[in-house]
């Protein structure tokens, strides 16, 4: 059982020890990383993705529950405590949606049954539908997106959870990120999305390759955070109207 | 000397992830020295001598460059022992995927780039299957269950493999893999064989000699100091 991880900074880009000494994560958590592009939020991610020991540019450590983690719980695809929603828009393998998905179920050791439930919590995420024959390579990025995080929801079933800017592509974030963060994981999102940052406990600020600080979401943000959900719900209505073909006569902006 | 030899496609990043490794093992103590084998062109010394491991460059030309890496691993031996060096990395070019330079107790390193596409693994042939340790780089350029995916095709292939997903820009992996070429053992080419025969071709190696010994070699042979001579009746 995962308990609760810990990174404890390393050096920003220019080899400063980071502000931020040490950071704990504990089950059932949502943090935010937020900060401009290049201040090394991915980094961040991907640093807890392979539960670094030093051996990253940033020389940051994780552990896990306090401890270092064995270099087969680093490695070992059915062990693996991370999965990860990276911001790759498109998939390189050349193969169908069905192989891809059984084979990465294979790997997880999850049933092949999966298969059917990915492709269609997928489709409830994105606008075109998804089929079990199409070419990965083919679809879009928005698809690519939906089903990537499908496949991270179901089939990499992990108590960590990585999100690298999951606003991307146009899917419908909310419920994508209702299906990845679920009950009693530990979850960090990267975002430029002020609904996103503010709907987290906490947001790790980034900054020059660095954790800057560490913010929480205080009682006032939780209520803007409302507020803005509501003109989130507002432009997602407007976009869905424009897809279709019709005509904005009217929008409502009193929240 | 101990002797590391590494194969893997071009562009893999072979190079990117030595410099790593080798910046570990100098700061480990133990002395290293390297042999690129390519067969136009590079400037992968220049990279080498950076970190300040001496380097050899052997050019193949118009000879298959692994064949010209296999005969010539006498002299890099006596090169690198005339450096001081207690551990030889060759790296060799990467061309086709019939050969696998390995010889049986040399430390075999593959390095395959997880952008190629899950199949690569099932393609590349001998120099994965026999390779002591797969490392996979470029992990970061693709979605994590791919990189999954990618590196249970390697396990298809040689399940004994010990597997590293090493970063060739930022260095992680890489000192894992310094560890490994620290557990390398001492060679002897006196009886040291390949793990894997060479493929068709025009002299002794081609077909099927897998002795390395030069005494054993019949045929054209070109040596690493430029000469060449025609061994045989």
């Amino acid at each position: 059982m995962i308990e609760e991880i810990t990174i404890i900074g390393g050096f920003d880009k220019q080899e400063n020890p980071e502000p931020v000494k040490k950071v704990i994560i504990k089950k059932g958590e949502i943090f935010g990383v937020v900060g401009p592009t290049g201040s090394g939020k991915s980094s961040l991610i991907g640093d807890i993705e392979q539960l670094s020991q030093e051996d990253t540019f940033s020389k940051r450590k994780i552990l896990v529950n306090g401890e270092e983690p064995s270099y087969e719980d680093r490695t070992n695809p059915r062990k693996k405590m991370v999965a990860q929603l990276s911001q790759n828009m498109n998939f390189l393998a050349d193969m169908t949606v069905g192989d891809f998905l059984s084979l990465h179920a294979k790997c997880r050791g999850a049933h092949s049954k999966c298969v059917n439930a990915v492709i269609e919590l997928a489709n409830t995420l994105t606008g075109e539908p998804i089929k079990k024959e199409h070419d990965l390579t083919i679809l879009s990025g928005g698809q690519s997106r939906a089903l990537m995080v499908a496949d991270v929801a179901i089939i990499s079933n992990s108590p960590i959870v990585l999100i690298d800017e999951l606003e991307n592509a146009g899917i419908r974030k909310h419920d994508a990120l209702k299906a990845l963060a679920g009950h009693g994981k530990i979850v960090m999102v990267v975002t430029h999305d002020p609904v996103l940052a503010l709907m987290t406990d906490k947001r790790i600020v980034m900054k020059n390759g660095g954790m800057q600080a560490i913010v929480g979401t205080n009682d006032k943000e939780k209520d803007l955070s409302k507020k803005l959900n509501k003109i989130d719900g507002l432009m997602l209505s407007l976009r869905d109207k424009v897809r279709n073909g019709e005509v904005i006569d009217n929008v409502d902006v009193k929240i | 000397m101990r002797m590391v030899i590494v194969a893997g496609t071009p562009g893999s990043g072979k190079t990117a992830v030595l410099i790593h490794a080798l910046q570990s093992i100098n700061e480990m103590g133990l002395k290293s020295a390297v042999v690129k084998i390519d067969c136009l062109y590079t400037d992968d010394d220049r990279k080498f001598a950076k970190i300040g491991v001496p380097t050899k460059v052997g050019l193949s030309m118009d000879m298959c460059p692994d064949h010209y890496a296999i005969y010539n691993l006498e002299e890099m031996i006596d090169w690198a022992g005339e450096n001081q060096a207690e551990l030889l990395v060759v790296e060799t070019a990467g061309l086709c995927h019939r050969c696998a330079p390995f010889t049986v107790n040399s430390l075999g390193v593959c390095v395959i780039d997880a952008t190629s596409g899950p199949n690569t693994p099932l393609k590349v042939g001998p120099f994965l299957s026999t390779a002591d340790i797969a490392v996979i780089t470029k992990g970061d350029m693709i979605s994590q269950a791919e990189r999954e995916i990618f590196r249970e095709r390697i396990l298809e292939v040689n399940p004994e493999c010990k597997i590293i997903e090493a970063n060739g820009l930022s260095g992680q992996g890489c000192a894992e893999l310094a560890d490994e070429f620290m557990k390398s053992q001492e060679v002897s080419l006196d009886q040291e064989k390949l793990r894997h025969s060479a493929p068709l071709a025009v002299c002794t190696l081609c077909v099927g000699e897998t002795r390395v010994n030069k005494k054993h070699h019949r045929g054209i042979l070109r040596r690493i100091d430029g000469f060449q001579s025609y061994e045989g009746e």
